[in-house]
């Protein structure tokens, strides 16, 4: 097989990188496909809610952290900060929805999207005062040592990245497809008003729905914290990066964000190495496959194309 | 200090008019557009590199300019603008982010994260205008905002600023009135980035000198607080609200305390303008005076009824 002159293996590597940064822009993407689900508004203080919890979670990782008790306790450690930092995105999430969304809930469309924009402003420069514009290391909570399995290259942490990621989408399509909360989401999401004369609690489903997926934004930001540090603007690319995600994957659709973000990803990686775009201009891809989808298939790769009702 | 409040005369006059612009695609059509420092980089760029390495007078590099910055209107709005406002809003952000990259990367055009410098001030009959003579400049741009107020009130006030205002306030119904949305959201958008283009080039004339950082996404959000902050849809709101933004970013180095004040407190300033100006007074502080047609059909039937 001699697909664009690269051999297999190689391809294959590059299949593994790709796949490793889409779990990631997925676990991102499902958090603003969600709101936009059901408030049909695009969060812009996702990125934020992600990068603040996972200052959370790096904190306290730091604030147990103790090499001399050896590598379970460690690995204990980053996975009470990862919930810790789950626990602090989904709570901010419910408290900015109260506070800043919730008043423009029958605004005009501009209004909320201002609003989140403004939210997103004020953390990232927040942080910036109170963490300072340094990034920060956070280690490895064990040995990255890179393994060769059959001439491709792995590292522990993306193995980690692609199973953490894999369980959480898994057991969030679980969740929406056979609890009864989410039988309620989904409701709401299709028909509000309808929802509320049925006995759902709207108002706690989009408290929900914010606390899921910011949640989810703070596991992808702590994963990716080992590989590119913390800092106070870490989550506005990755952010947008995942906005497109869902874009290419039918935002307000649960499965095109998962399968959107792994596509970007792959696209973001070959982009780099088959088709040699110059990697100060990789951030450019993103950008490009946004503007081809709007194009060409504005509602997504997955589902079809609904007219807007008067 | 006169030296410093003339400095703060000349950048209200530079952002006016790419806010009046801005408030062309937000404020009358409900686009929301995050990519307005990028068209101000064009236009900057685009004087920069026409009178530094081709020698172009200012008057010919200013109108190319501006017809850039809206050729790349034109270009990002063709794509999004046939769909819904929260696409456009994340297509111009990326956008902004395109232009930042490729502005920092084409060294050979650009000179990359050097940026340009040694550009020529703008030759009036034989003056040639330097950054150190302040006066002149706070006229002659002060001159350039009367002109495109003047210009966008007439546009507004037409025909074709009624059916920007339909396609604000409901976008079928506005088509469903015969009003080609996508043609006019287009024009609006490409309007808007032509005034953007014009700021950029007296931007660059003005400093002497560009640098790529400098059109970044705080850029275009410090201006969509100007305009949000005055009042969406109002020309001479906008132009308060410039002055105001401005006036309070610049204020710490004004009375002299901008060594204590970090520039972030600013940013998290228009945040919260942002916010609470949604909740609180969407209209902006000046508001606009807005058709009650409910008043104007009873008043009709009242009178009929006499």
């Amino acid at each position: 097989m001699n697909l664009f002159n690269i051999p297999t293996v190689e391809l294959l590597q590059h299949l593994i990188n790709g796949l490793t940064l889409g779990a990631i822009y997925s676990l991102i993407a499902l958090g603003y496909t969600m709101v936009y689900g059901i408030l049909k508004f695009i969060n812009f203080a996702h990125g934020e809610i992600l990068m603040f919890g996972t200052y959370a979670g790096f904190f306290l990782y730091y604030f147990l952290y103790d090499p001399s008790k050896g590598g379970l306790y460690i690995l204990a450690v980053f996975a009470i900060a990862m919930i810790f930092a789950m626990l602090v995105s989904a709570t901010m999430g419910i408290i900015i929805e109260r506070i800043a969304y919730k008043p423009l809930r029958n605004a005009p469309r501009l209004a909320p999207l201002l609003s989140a924009i403004g939210v997103s402003i004020i953390l990232m420069n927040a942080a910036a005062l109170m963490f300072g514009t340094k990034s920060i290391k956070f280690e490895y909570p064990f040995d990255n040592q890179t393994l060769h399995i059959g001439g491709i290259s792995i590292t522990p942490n993306q193995i980690m990245i692609l199973i953490v990621g894999l369980i959480m989408m898994v057991a969030l399509k679980l969740f929406i497809d056979n609890t009864r909360l989410g039988k309620a989401m989904r409701a709401t999401s299709e028909n509000q008003p309808v929802a509320a004369l049925m006995g759902i609690n709207v108002n706690m489903i989009i408290s929900l729905t914010f606390a899921i997926g910011s949640a989810l934004a703070a596991v992808a930001g702590v994963l990716i914290a080992m590989e590119f540090k913390v800092y106070p603007t870490m989550g506005q690319l990755a952010g947008l990066k995942a906005f497109i995600a869902a874009v290419v994957g039918g935002i307000g659709n649960i499965t095109g964000a998962m399968l959107g973000g792994l596509i970007l990803g792959i696209l973001e990686t070959f982009g780099v190495v088959i088709l040699g775009i110059p990697v100060g201009l990789k951030d450019t891809i993103a950008f490009t496959v946004l503007i081809i989808i709007l194009l060409f298939r504005p509602s997504g790769i997955l589902i079809k194309h609904i007219r807007e009702k008067v | 200090m006169l030296d410093f409040i003339l400095l703060i005369f000349i950048y209200t006059g530079i952002y006016a008019i790419s806010a009046l612009g801005l408030n062309l695609i937000v404020g009358y059509t409900g686009m929301l557009s995050l990519c307005q420092a990028a068209f101000i980089g064009i236009g900057a760029y685009c004087t920069a590199i026409l009178m530094t390495a081709f020698g172009i007078s200012f008057w010919y590099a200013i109108f190319a300019s501006g017809l850039l910055a809206g050729l790349f209107g034109i270009l990002i709005g063709i794509p999004t603008l046939r769909l819904r406002g929260d696409y456009l809003a994340i297509a111009t952000l990326g956008f902004g982010e395109i232009v930042k990259n490729i502005i920092l990367n084409w060294d050979s055009v650009t000179k990359g994260p050097m940026g340009i410098n040694g550009i020529p001030g703008p030759n009036f009959f034989g003056f040639i205008l330097t950054s150190m003579d302040k006066i002149p400049w706070v006229i002659f741009i002060w001159i350039l905002v009367v002109i495109t107020y003047v210009l966008i009130r007439r546009v507004v006030r037409s025909r074709v600023g009624r059916a920007l205002e339909s396609i604000r306030e409901d976008e079928i119904a506005a088509s469903s009135m015969g009003i080609n949305t996508a043609k006019y959201k287009v024009g609006a958008f490409t309007g808007g980035a032509f005034f953007a283009g014009i700021a950029g080039a007296l931007f660059a004339a003005f400093n002497q000198s560009v640098a790529p950082l400098t059109f970044d996404f705080m850029m275009s959000i410090m201006i969509l607080c100007m305009v949000v902050l005055g009042g969406l849809g109002n020309n001479f709101a906008t132009v308060v609200g410039t002055i105001l933004i401005v006036l309070t970013s610049e204020l710490p180095r004004l009375i002299g305390i901008s060594h204590i004040i970090p520039p972030q407190l600013n940013q998290v300033l228009f945040g919260f303008i942002l916010v609470f100006m949604m909740i609180y007074r969407p209209q902006g502080i000046i508001g606009r005076v807005k058709l009650n047609y409910g008043k104007i059909i009873k008043d009709e039937i009242l009178e009929l009824e006499k």
